[in-house]
């Protein structure tokens, strides 16, 4: 089985609809003002042509006591948490108690990289956009700041650099006063490392709770595993169709 | 009865008085912003859980306020009721005045005010914030329109229609527009409802003729001019009305969540177990902001109750910022439901009420807005023919106030 996803054909989906209705909209009524770009595209140059990269993440295999993903994306990206309600957290492990039976469970949640995503919906610059390959993004050199994109995402994976930032990674550009969050390791998987920081240190600790990989592909490890066994997405009912599953919650 | 004449407010120490105090308040949110702009949001009370905070609250009444107001001239030049007509160029005034102190907090509170010019030519069609960026400005250019066809000479009066009626509808879009920043907001439980849009429209009304009235008892008290106690009386009375709308909508919007009840939690924490939220809603957004002001507006005897006016206006302020701070923070402070059947914990708030301690200088900024329109607003009133000179009763038509 292969995740469905959306063909462009003669359907037209929501966004197309609000975009050009928008844009219709726009000429109609401030025809000077139309000297703007339709929302942002990312170069898909080099990418795998039809590839959606997500992960797959099992509860059962997560000890509460391990954050070695966590610490990974840290050093990976160089942000640092300290405690403070100002500190960055790209990804963060949760522990769930179930109200009815008292079982515990432990997982990381990050940027769940939707492919309707709701950040991108309401960033009134376009500096929160998808990729062709899926992948979320928070453009720093056009986001202003609003915070308006943590308002909407559901699962409170942004983060506000409240902060001049120091001692940057120089694949993960950061700015006092943007907004970012949990890019999937795109510098990594731009360059081939098929994989990503979370996923490697998680396999290091030998729990392998964490995989990575092209969801689209029906030979890749990940769209098999998806298709053999039960895995669920966050708010499934917002229908948001997510990059990041989850199995045995 | 008398032709309404307009003047210039004189020079006089009180009108410079109340300039200098708006002044003074609009440098000290000028040093606040270069403070925070240096620091970055680490000195606000804001974090990554109340990610909008105390200055929203100001910018969004203050936009809100701004079409509300509007609505003053709307009621004379769209609807005919043409006692309002004297106080029309007033309302226009104010309605952009109120809009550009809002406009100020709200650009000024984002992480990089100075990318504002991004705003306008990287667009995202998608956005209601976007739409908002057009439909405020936008609004600017057709009161301005409006303001024109009230105060020049000679103007077919079809023009003055056509251009009220225009603004009126913006005015109505632009407040959808302020309530869907909320109402679209999927993921969150406090919000998501499209009851949002009427319900920021209702409240802009409230507020926005509450706030005319403020400058208006204030601005004729400090000149010695003359504010009609007939239409006084007769503003108090729908200022009353709306108030009862937005009581209405806040009903409406609360029985609905209660019957909801993957929205129950959320509920019975605003409505009464959410502390400082809960003690605002009953006591400031309700007691204060709704129920005190309706019994003082709709006494019988607020024809001569000036005192009665000016103290309703007052608290339907006071709970028009307090039933902000409910929806805006409060909103925010409920955590987020990712797994509906179980009690989540981690290190980044979830599972428990986010905290949020507004710090002085997000007050300063806030109020700073404030100061900012009610400075524009008395620079024009001083430089342009904007306040009626002999608003009397004499002057203002009985027949039409009658009705």
């Amino acid at each position: 089985m292969i995740i469905p996803t959306k063909e462009k054909g003669a359907e037209i989906s929501r966004r197309d609809l609000l975009k050009k209705g928008g844009a219709m909209a726009t000429v109609t009524l401030a025809s000077g003002v139309t000297l703007m770009s339709f929302g942002g595209k990312a170069a898909a140059d080099g990418l795998k042509p039809g590839a959606r990269w997500g992960l797959l993440i099992d509860a059962g295999k997560c000890p509460e006591d391990c954050s070695a993903c966590v610490s990974a994306c840290s050093k990976e990206h160089g942000w640092e948490d300290n405690g403070l309600d100002t500190d960055p957290q790209w990804i963060r492990k949760v522990t769930l108690r179930e109200k009815s039976s008292g079982r515990e469970n432990s997982l990381p949640v990050m940027c769940q990289h939707c492919d309707e995503p709701p950040c991108v919906d309401v960033c009134p610059t376009g500096a929160s956009f998808k990729r062709e390959d899926g992948i979320v993004l928070v453009n720093k050199h056009t986001c202003i700041g609003c915070r308006y994109c943590m308002m909407a995402c559901p699962f409170k994976a942004r983060s506000f650099v409240h902060e001049q930032v120091t001692d940057q990674r120089t694949a993960s550009p950061r700015g006092n006063g943007t907004v970012e969050g949990c890019n999937m390791c795109v510098h990594k998987i731009d360059r081939g490392d098929g994989t990503t920081a979370c996923v490697e240190a998680c396999q290091a600790t030998g729990n392998n709770a964490m995989m990575f990989g092209d969801l689209n592909d029906p030979e890749s490890e990940i769209a098999i595993a998806v298709a053999t066994y039960a895995s669920v997405e966050l708010r499934a009912d917002l229908g948001l169709n997510l990059g990041v599953r989850y199995q045995n919650i | 009865m008398e032709r309404i004449v307009y003047r210039e407010l004189r020079s006089t120490p009180k009108v410079w008085g109340v300039m200098a105090l708006c002044a003074a308040f609009v440098a000290a949110a000028g040093a606040v912003v270069l403070y925070v702009e240096h620091h970055g949001h680490i000195v606000t009370g804001m974090n990554n859980q109340i990610v909008w905070g105390v200055p929203h609250v100001f910018a969004i009444f203050l936009i809100i306020a701004a079409s509300g107001a509007l609505n003053v001239s709307s009621i004379g030049s769209v609807f005919g009721k043409m006692a309002y007509k004297p106080v029309a160029r007033l309302a226009n005034l104010l309605a952009v005045s109120l809009l550009l102190g809002g406009l100020a907090v709200l650009v000024l509170d984002l992480g990089r005010p100075d990318r504002l010019v991004m705003a306008m030519y990287t667009y995202n069609f998608t956005s209601i914030f976007a739409w908002n960026i057009l439909l405020y400005s936008g609004f600017m250019g057709v009161v301005a329109v409006y303001l024109y066809t009230l105060m020049a000479r000679n103007v077919d009066p079809r023009a003055l229609k056509a251009a009220s009626l225009l603004a009126f509808v913006w005015r109505l879009a632009l407040t959808t527009g302020t309530g869907s920043i909320f109402g679209w907001l999927v993921a969150r439980t406090a919000y998501d409802s499209a009851i949002m849009a009427p319900m920021f429209i209702a409240m802009s009304f409230s507020f926005g003729m509450a706030m005319f009235m403020l400058v208006m008892i204030l601005t004729t008290s400090i000149t010695r001019r003359v504010y009609s106690p007939e239409l006084r009386t007769r503003q108090a009375r729908l200022l009353g009305v709306f108030v009862a709308a937005v009581l209405y909508f806040v009903i409406v919007h609360h029985l609905s969540n209660i019957y909801l009840a993957k929205k129950g939690a959320y509920e019975s924490w605003i409505l009464l177990n959410g502390g400082i939220y809960t003690a605002l809603f009953w006591v400031g957004q309700v007691l204060i902001g709704g129920i005190i002001p309706m019994i003082l507006l709709f006494h019988p005897k607020i024809d001569v109750k000036k005192g009665y006016v000016l103290l309703a206006a007052l608290l339907v302020v006071l709970g028009g910022f307090a039933q902000l701070y409910v929806i805006i923070v409060g909103g925010q402070a409920f955590p987020l439901e990712m797994f509906p059947g179980f009690e989540v914990s981690s290190g980044f708030s979830d599972g428990v009420i986010n905290e949020y301690t507004p710090e002085w200088i997000e007050f300063v900024l806030g109020f700073g807005g404030i100061a900012l329109a009610l400075m524009i607003a008395g620079l024009g009133m001083k430089f342009l023919r904007i306040v009626p000179e002999n608003l009397s009763d004499d002057n203002v038509d009985p027949s039409l106030l009658a009705d």
